[in-house]
């Protein structure tokens, strides 16, 4: 299959006191037609390994591949061939949604006219509207856009839905959805989970500069032992909890303390949950909250790491 | 559809965003309007210029009032002498009479004296008038005969001076301000480096900057030019082809310069303290408002050489002399060179991401 997308040992140093390794070598290939998406908390080098590969930043090392051209090679060629929506550009706020498109249009040798472009984000309606009276929604909507103007094989999307309301993600993941049902390969990234699961044919998840892991999102979850997780806090400390009482229930995999809650990654919830709540009665435990779900990349990220992809790195 | 040549679209683009608004398009063409409008007034040509002088209380000070009544330029006032002179110093008179007494006889005048700072504008003028009215009534006759001829040529009054200045200092305001704030405005909107991911040539961003700033600048000039013509009658006695050929060279001179201040800035603070840095000197050095000849000839070599200098020379040559455009060569010269300079370094060092 050809590739979309080869990185190969790709490595970041930002210069300064100390200097911040920001990508620590990372290998991995997108192929074309998929969608591949990036995972991680903040500082994870997400948006490094992104705007290398969009020919933003140079890697200290390393190979960077983009429709198997490199980009010391043949810049222009590749640019005419993806499209890029970066995390925060404010585009002009006293351009029309039509002037914009046009301003981008203008740059491709090749693409989409500008009314083309805006059906597919379902802005036809703004056309005339200045970008400052659109909303966060319709502004990532025009971002997605400006990406597609040039009639791209290839989009990258950096956080494409952070901070907007779950209606306008529905519509986005929609818009991408379609691109992606023409063939076209989408790099993503993303700390949305469920974002991931939904629209990503495989994911990888970084983690302080390198892949932790790789895979379809439902290979991942199934890599964790168990699909299903249940959730519990007690009524008093968690310290003097005894870990025996659970770990010995039938199809219980594996079992996380931290101060909010315990949890328990599990087979069958129907087997453990009577167990469970009958252990506990006995030793006179009582419970302050109780959930069961299935397990996620979330979880994945926790079993690796031992932390939670909203907690940041911590350097 | 056709699609736009990118340097054009940049340039619409950038075009569009300016007269969207308002409040920029006031200040980019209608400030130096201001400022002719202001200073044209302040410094208009008065038909007959008057003087204020007060004569201090005695017996005498109506006597010497009385002589100095048919004198159309002096406005005379009899005051005490503390009050005069709180007004002279005060700066309400520019001269302070005492007159003094005979001492056989108190109604005749023996001598004068004249209170004035000579460094004040008017003084020296209003003593001498005086002092010409009250001797000829003591008696003095002129021997010599005098004839007074006004001298007023076309081009030569303060307004001529200042329009060629002003539409200067508006080309290197514009240029810096219009250019360089867009820039680093972008910059931090991250935009430039969104425009870097697309296969946006480099140069032709830069050059539908430079070209839209060409374009605001065309009505900033003709209002001008108007309406200093109107308002106090300021005419253009060189070509207005080679007017407008060094207007040009002059915009794309700052528009480079402009190009050059915000090649690296990160924040709109940065950028506006290196451009207050870089005009500073030329407000004050390179002859807006008086001419750079009062400085100490030594430094004269260095003034000639900032970018404003050689524009405001060139456009009072060819405004109020009337000069050739072929005797500009040096002016030009600079001009080019400021316009060629800054862009190469400017591009080299130019930072598009963050």
């Amino acid at each position: 299959m050809p590739s979309a997308i080869r990185c190969t040992n790709l490595t970041k140093t930002y210069k300064g006191k100390p200097p911040v390794e920001a990508v620590r070598g990372i290998d991995f290939e997108v192929n074309v037609g998929e969608c591949y998406g990036v995972l991680g908390p903040n500082g994870a080098g997400k948006t490094t390994t992104i705007e290398i590969l969009e020919g933003l930043l140079e890697a200290t090392s390393g190979e960077a591949e983009v429709l198997e051209m490199s980009w010391s090679k043949n810049a222009t060629a590749i640019r005419e061939r993806i499209g890029v929506s970066l995390q925060e550009t404010q585009l002009s706020d006293r351009l029309s949604v039509g002037e914009t498109l046009n301003l981008f249009r203008s740059f491709y040798a090749s693409g989409i006219d500008a009314t083309t472009a805006m059906e597919r984000v379902s802005l036809q309606e703004k056309e005339n509207a200045w970008i400052k009276t659109l909303s966060g929604g319709q502004k990532q909507r025009l971002a997605v856009a400006t990406a597609l103007v040039g009639d791209p094989e290839l989009i990258f999307l950096d956080e494409p839905t952070t901070g907007l309301d779950p209606s306008s993600r529905r519509e986005l993941w929609d818009i991408i959805e379609t691109f992606k049902k023409h063939g076209k390969t989408v790099l993503l990234t993303t700390h949305y989970m469920e974002e991931a699961e939904r629209l990503c044919d495989r994911v990888a998840i970084f983690d302080a500069g390198k892949i932790i892991a790789e895979g379809t999102p439902s290979d991942l979850i199934r890599s964790l032992g168990a699909e299903h997780v249940i959730e519990f806090a007690l009524d008093h400390d968690h310290d003097s909890f005894d870990l025996d009482l659970v770990q010995s229930i039938e199809t219980v995999d594996h079992v996380d303390v931290s101060e909010s809650e315990i949890r328990l990654t599990v087979g069958q919830p129907h087997v453990v949950l009577p167990q469970l709540i009958s252990r506990l009665a006995k030793k006179g435990i009582s419970l302050a909250s109780l959930t069961t779900r299935h397990a996620s990349l979330e979880d994945v990220f926790v079993s690796l790491t031992g932390r939670h992809l909203d907690e940041g790195d911590e350097d | 559809m056709k699609t736009q040549h990118p340097i054009l679209a940049v340039t619409f683009a950038r075009l569009r965003e300016f007269i969207r608004r308002p409040e920029a398009v006031f200040w980019v063409y209608f400030f130096p309007v201001l400022m002719v409008i202001v200073l044209g007034v302040a410094f208009r040509n008065q038909k007959v210029e008057t003087f204020d002088v007060d004569v201090i209380e005695s017996s005498l000070s109506n006597s010497i009032v009385e002589k100095l009544a048919t004198e159309p330029r002096l406005k005379t006032h009899v005051v005490s002498e503390i009050e005069a002179r709180d007004r002279l110093r005060a700066g309400t008179t520019t001269l302070m009479i005492e007159a003094a007494e005979s001492s056989a006889d108190k109604q005749i005048l023996e001598q004068v004296e004249y209170l004035f700072d000579a460094a004040r504008p008017g003084s020296l003028a209003a003593r001498n008038i005086v002092d010409a009215r009250l001797q000829e009534a003591a008696g003095r006759r002129d021997v010599l005969k005098v004839k007074d001829i006004k001298y007023e040529e076309p081009g030569g009054s303060y307004v001529d001076f200042l329009v060629p200045g002003l539409l200067a200092m508006g080309l290197m305001g514009g240029g810096l301000w219009g250019v360089g704030f867009a820039i680093v405005d972008m910059r931090i909107r991250k935009l430039l480096k969104r425009f870097m991911a697309t296969p946006m040539r480099r140069s032709h961003f830069l050059m539908g900057m430079m070209l839209s700033r060409l374009i605001f600048m065309i009505p900033q000039i003709v209002i001008l030019l108007v309406i200093s013509y109107l308002l106090f009658g300021v005419k253009i006695y060189g070509s207005w082809l080679s007017i407008l050929l060094v207007v040009l060279v002059g915009a794309i001179e700052f528009a480079a310069i402009g190009l050059l201040v915000a090649s690296r800035a990160k924040t709109l603070e940065t950028a506006s303290g290196l451009m207050n840095l870089v005009m500073l000197p030329m407000w004050t050095l390179s002859g807006i408002f008086f001419s750079y000849e009062r400085f100490p000839e030594i430094i004269h070599p260095i003034i000639k050489v900032l970018p404003l200098t050689p524009v405001i020379d060139a456009l009072r040559a060819l405004m109020m002399d009337g000069k050739s455009i072929l005797t500009l060569g040096p002016e030009l010269g600079v001009m080019i060179v400021w316009s060629i300079v800054p862009f190469v370094i400017a591009l080299a060092i130019f930072r598009w991401s963050d």
